[in-house]
């Protein structure tokens, strides 16, 4: 059961999805339980800014037919705090985490991958490079979901500017570079060829699909948004399909490895995106309903 | 698994087995769903576990006091005793207890007395219970708090006005107290901003829309003071109130 992914020997297929489980908090709340037996076979940071973030102004929730709308902003302590403050921590959880089968030899300890994104190429660049020198870390995931400073365009949403960008950062790292794909542009599997071409080790998707609610107070004939930053990202069961249909796209047009994620919330849907080609599966909303979702996925996977 | 379903008035109360593990502390709370009809409703909802006080620890029991609201609510309060309730928790912070020689005022609104019944079951008869309720039906959620006194919006039932006119009389020269609350934000304010005044410590519950309740989403940050955000579910849901500038309005998302 064991996979390779970009040199990494992983104890399972089943990862988290990037800002969808704070191993810090969890294990403040679960104790050693979460380390006993933990739910993934690597762990995705939050997305880490070269600066603090406070976050989008609340509400920051939607739940909408089989799914979530969420606009969190990507809160998180800079790239210094992450560095000097959760990633020790971090490190910590990972090396203490059991995870695999009972029944079979069990691993402990797990890779950590840093999930980053900087809206200019410099901005990045300066981000690999300070996690370059981090032996914790084990692969890098740089989300592309992020406006371009100059076009206002997600630099991953254009194959041009991605590849562009990707040529710049691709030298300040030697590790895996994994590139987190947006759902909201016109040709993802051009997106994904352009990444591949310009150095990436590996690509992810789908991030979430740009969503919206209107307050349900809100007066008549108005439009008034539900979400303090508008418009949010939706995941959840609802965008399985359209998961699926992207992951199938993109593998059959790269040769890296594929982390296909989006909806999981059983192990025929973790299933689906293995046959359709991805080597890693992510579950991410999913962790919110059940914390140890992603456990009992990688364990069902097996039989 | 459900043991009891009660209606009390507006109200139902929900009692389930109590899991294994770790008991609750007065303010904690579980998510909940159910295993089976849980989404497939109007609109395909509910889709994530809904966060409830604790109200009760008895008899090998958790009690819940349910008002329905929405889909998620609506599916809770329509279980049956047998059924399997999925319940995560204890999660968050409790109330502390007030320290040696101060006496505990316990004011709550709505469906929000919840986490107030089992503080006063743990610290007994002798703190004060103040309670609101729009109105008579909604009312007799009180008598899940013997001796409390109550305040109605249409006069129904005890004082007619705000619980918090009841709480400022029983403030009006009073140092030596803490408050304790929970309840709509819009009381919950009221609340901080009347204890600010009389240098008087108070301990808030606060409720907001989250997917998680184990620190994962971020998703029911309120703002904090001086900046930044406080995780109702792993820095709350019980707050010191000088913790924060206001109690928002629109901290409850309607999850």
């Amino acid at each position: 059961m064991s996979v390779e992914f970009c040199g990494l020997s992983l104890a399972h297929p089943i990862i988290n999805g990037s800002g969808t489980f704070d191993a810090i908090a969890a294990k403040a709340v679960f104790g050693d339980a979460l380390t006993r037996s933990f739910p993934f076979a690597a762990y995705v940071s939050k997305t880490i800014t070269l600066q603090p973030r406070q976050g989008n102004a609340a509400p920051r929730l939607w739940e909408s037919p089989s799914g979530l709308i969420n606009s969190i902003g990507l809160p998180n302590k800079g790239l210094r705090g992450y560095l000097e403050e959760d990633l020790p921590q971090l490190a910590q959880i990972a090396s203490a985490a059991r995870t695999g089968p009972s029944g079979s030899p069990e691993r402990e300890g797990i890779p950590i991958f840093t999930n980053v994104m900087g809206s200019t190429a410099a901005d990045i660049a300066e981000l690999l490079a300070a996690c370059q020198e981090r032996a914790e870390i084990a692969a890098l995931e740089l989300n592309v979901s992020c406006p371009n400073v100059s076009t206002g365009l997600d630099i991953g949403a254009d194959p041009a500017v991605l590849a562009s960008v990707l040529a710049q950062v691709r030298p300040h790292t030697s590790k895996p570079l994994i590139v987190k794909l947006t759902p909201n542009t016109a040709d993802v599997a051009l997106c994904a060829r352009a990444a591949q071409d310009a150095g990436a080790d590996a690509v992810s998707l789908i991030n979430t699909l740009r969503a919206m609610a209107l307050s349900p107070g809100r007066a008549r004939a108005s439009a008034e948004a539900w979400l303090g930053a508008r418009t949010g990202g939706l995941s959840g069961p609802a965008i399985r399909p359209v998961a699926l249909a992207q992951v199938a796209a993109v593998a059959a047009a790269v040769s890296i490895p594929v982390i296909g994620m989006g909806g999981v919330q059983r192990a025929a849907h973790a299933r689906d995106l293995l046959d359709a080609g991805a080597t890693l599966v992510a579950v991410g909303t999913e962790s919110f309903r059940d914390p140890s979702a992603a456990g009992r996925i990688a364990a069902a996977l097996r039989e | 698994m459900v043991t009891a379903v009660r209606e009390l008035g507006a109200y139902t109360v929900l009692h389930a087995a109590a899991p294994a593990g770790e008991q609750p502390a007065p303010g904690q709370f579980a998510m909940l769903s159910c295993a089976e009809h849980w989404g497939g409703g109007s609109d395909e909802r509910p889709y994530l576990a809904r966060a409830f006080s604790i109200a009760r620890v008895a008899a090998g029991e958790w009690q819940f006091l349910l008002e329905d609201v929405g889909p998620g609510t609506r599916r809770l309060a329509d279980l049956t005793p047998g059924e399997t309730l999925l319940a995560l928790g204890p999660l968050g912070r409790p109330f502390t207890p007030p320290p040696a020689g101060r006496r505990a005022i316990l004011v709550g609104g709505g469906v929000g007395i919840a986490p107030l019944a089992i503080l006063r079951d743990r610290l007994g008869e002798d703190a004060t219970v103040l309670l609101g309720f729009r109105d008579g039906d909604r009312a007799q959620g009180a008598q899940l708090l013997a001796g409390a006194v109550v305040a109605t919006d249409d006069g129904s039932v005890g004082h007619r006005g705000r619980v918090t006119e009841l709480l400022e009389a029983e403030l009006a020269g009073e140092r030596g107290a803490v408050v304790y609350a929970c309840g709509p934000a819009v009381m919950l304010e009221a609340v901080r901003a009347l204890c600010e005044r009389a240098a008087v410590p108070a301990q808030l519950a606060l409720e907001a829309g989250m997917a998680c309740g184990f620190g994962a989403c971020y998703g029911c940050a309120v703002p904090r003071r001086g900046g930044g955000f406080l995780r109702v579910c792993v820095d709350g849901p019980v707050i010191d109130a000088a913790l924060i500038d206001r109690a928002e309005e629109h901290a409850g998302a309607p999850l």
